[in-house]
């Protein structure tokens, strides 16, 4: 079923590299008021680094405030890349093909957000180097028992994986740009491209590095969300946190928000960059089954959680739940996040139209990582205030306007990277697109005949 | 060290929320002046504060005064989860809190179900006239890390360290080893000890209200498991029982 663009090569080489060599009219305008939602919320970093952490809504109880809901939604996005680059090459299905590499891009950008968060968040980031076995002037190690110590391991491995998957899967399209690029562009490419011809013992290297990359990186599928679901589950007394099915529970859902992420970007990708012939209502109508399957699991894990907390019948823990549900500003927000995080996207999907159309799956998938968002700030703030024994010590969070410019400057930090990514090397695979190509064929079904994949 | 186990015993029935102690940490221990917009942040630093609760119903009510602060557990939960071992345990059963090394994740403070742990938020400020008010034997903490109570851990290593010089050993009440709530507490609902030390009156009041059969001892919050050093005593108002299950 899947169909494909009968493009020639050149066509493929021509209109992929276009806006690498070219640039689009677009793109100044676009990068440029990112940028400027990016400045500022550095200032306001400067500004918060200048006074104190005072500056923000955090306060005792409530000490982790909108920073890591973000840190967590940024690293839920990350997974996007391991998604559609890994799992979807493992089991070789076909409609990857275009979006890996946005995927990947997207993944290597929110990690670093998800990192620039937690400089965002504790009190003496120009110290925070220390989590890190490095500082043996000190003489002393990190604590490896602190889930502090196990995410940046996890998130560090992620990072390196995803730098490699781009890299390797790049060098081919660095030696196309090479051949067609001139001047200074041109001697940057040929460095970065590690001298590829395309000769087979070449191809066969990259070939054989990409898929022995997904492989290995699998592990980190499970691993990076389990360990910031663990900041949270190795708490004792945090009602709403100590739950063993956060690992599973936050994995499944960092996919359905990263595969959203994915469905976003690739409706961009056709309006902005027009790639429409690349990426066709198929490609969506794909995307758009697997995030049933995906938000459907997620949903059932998300009932795990409610009904593994309520079944013991303890007060303290129903006295968390009727908090995040009834009392005010909570319940709104988690109506908010059950519609646009389950209830709307996926009774949408079920349609074949919403799927196949670039603006139903680009709304969808932006409600559902604006209910992904909230799921973390309810599962984070709630959970800290809650009604614990001691009553002298409640408290509420408000987040101040620099928690907000910092958490709004992530996703427009995002968002330059992958713009800047987009404009100096190709978004969409040359070399995939043309393999994709090679191996397509018509066969015969009874009296039909279909597009398919040819392997050996 | 020589097997000391710092602990303290907390008499309810006899606190009358005066504060004092209250007053005696914030200076011993260079803590910031809380004033009326850092309550209203919740963000002051009152490393021991005093609880108010009211018991029974009205006529019939009282008014109870829970002073809460570091439990120093020997199962401490926010020990673990710091990243860069800025709070650690040490041989003399204080769960001790290196501001050095302190990055701010505020993580050990999620974990605390006592909540005595403290964030500085602000770098901290004193009016001028105060400036010589400064403990010199307390580091004054900077913005970004947390503290909380150590039992006082310069007094009682100033007396350790006397004692050694002298040739003698730390004696139990001495005023110069106690902490400054202990001292400072006009009703001696606050005793500090060597709870390793069988003759110590923390051991003995251990022994006979903890582990006694008619003992008003317990540990706060005894249900997380977290083994505290310190030990409320409470008579169990029978009256306000039953107002309760009346209720």
């Amino acid at each position: 079923m899947q169909e494909y663009s009968y493009a020639s090569d050149k066509e493929i080489n021509k209109s992929l590299l276009k806006d690498v060599l070219g640039m689009p009219k677009w793109w100044l305008a676009a990068f440029g008021s990112l940028l400027l939602v990016w400045l500022t919320g550095m200032g306001a970093y400067g500004w918060e680094l200048n006074q104190g952490m005072g500056v923000t809504g955090v306060n005792r109880p409530v000490y982790w405030g909108f920073y890591i809901t973000n840190f967590v939604f940024w690293i839920g996005i990350s997974h996007a890349g391991i998604m559609v680059s890994a799992i979807l090459r493992l089991t070789q299905a076909e409609w990857r093909r275009p979006v890996t590499r946005a995927a990947e891009v997207l993944t290597l950008f929110s990690l670093i957000a998800a990192l620039t968060n937690i400089a965002f968040h504790v009190g003496r980031p120009w110290r925070l180097y220390w989590i890190g076995p490095y500082d043996f002037s000190r003489g002393i190690w990190p604590n490896i028992r602190s889930p502090f110590v196990w995410d940046p391991s996890a998130v560090g491995t992620y990072l390196i994986g995803s730098t490699l998957f781009v890299f390797i899967a790049l060098i081919p399209d660095l030696a196309a740009a090479r051949d067609r690029a001139t001047g200074f562009p041109r001697k940057i490419y040929a460095v970065l491209s590690l001298g590829f011809r395309g000769t087979p013992r070449q191809w066969k290297l990259q070939a054989v590095a990409g898929i022995l990359l997904s492989a290995l990186v699998l592990p980190v599928f499970v691993s990076v969300h389990s360990i910031v679901s663990w900041d949270f589950a190795v708490s004792i007394g945090v009602e709403g946190w100590h739950s063993t099915i956060f690992a599973p529970y936050f994995i499944i859902g960092a996919i359905h928000s990263g595969v959203s992420a994915v469905a976003m970007l690739m409706a961009l990708m056709v309006w902005l960059w027009k790639w429409d012939k690349y990426i066709t209502p198929d490609h969506f109508d794909s995307i758009g089954r697997l995030l049933i399957i995906v938000a459907t699991t997620w949903f059932f894990f998300f009932a795990l959680e409610w009904i593994f907390a309520l079944y013991t019948m303890e007060s303290a823990e129903i006295a968390l739940r009727e908090w995040q549900i009834f009392k005010n500003p909570m319940g709104p927000l988690f109506l908010v996040f059950m519609i646009t995080s389950y209830f709307i996207p996926v009774p949408a999907w079920l349609f074949k139209k919403v799927r196949r159309s670039p603006m139903g799956m680009f709304i969808t998938t932006i409600l559902v990582n604006v209910g992904m968002w909230l799921e973390r700030f309810l599962i984070i703030v709630p959970s800290l205030q809650r009604r614990s024994p001691l009553e002298f010590d409640w408290g509420s969070y408000a987040p101040s306007i620099v928690e907000i410019l910092l958490v709004t400057s992530t996703f427009a930090f995002v968002g330059m990277g992958v713009l800047l990514f987009a404009k100096v090397f190709p978004l969409v695979p040359i070399f995939d697109m043309k393999e994709g190509v090679r191996l397509r064929d018509e066969i015969q079904v009874g009296r039909r005949s279909v597009p398919a994949t040819i392997r050996e | 060290m020589d097997g000391k186990k710092w602990g303290m015993v907390v008499d309810l029935d006899k606190c009358t929320g005066c504060q004092s102690c209250v007053v005696a940490c914030q200076s011993e221990n260079n803590i910031p002046i809380n004033d009326e917009p850092l309550f209203n942040q919740r963000r002051a630093i009152e490393w021991i504060r005093v609880e108010r609760y009211w018991e029974g119903e009205f006529p019939n009510i009282k008014a109870r005064f829970i002073p809460v602060f570091c439990q120093q557990c020997d199962d401490a939960p926010c020990e673990p989860v710091c990243p860069v071992y800025a709070t650690y345990h040490n041989s003399e059963g204080l769960n001790v809190q290196v501001y050095n090394r302190c990055v701010g994740t505020r993580f050990c403070a999620n974990n605390c179900p006592y909540q005595v742990r403290f964030f500085n938020f602000w770098e901290p400020e004193w009016p001028e006239s105060f400036h010589n008010q400064l403990n010199p034997d307390v580091t004054v903490r900077s913005r970004g890390i947390m503290e909380k109570c150590t039992f006082c851990v310069q007094r009682i290593r100033r007396t350790s360290r006397d004692a050694k010089k002298n040739g003698t050993s730390v004696e139990d009440g001495d005023r110069a080893l106690n902490p400054a709530c202990v001292n400072a507490c006009p009703t001696g609902t606050l005793v500090f000890g060597d709870l390793n030390d069988s003759e110590s009156n923390v051991a003995k009041l251990t022994e006979s209200e903890l582990h006694g059969d008619h003992g008003r001892g317990y540990h706060l919050m005894e249900d997380y498991g977290t083994n505290p050093s310190v030990i409320y005593l409470k008579k169990v108002d029978e009256d306000a029982e039953l107002e309760e299950a009346h209720h």
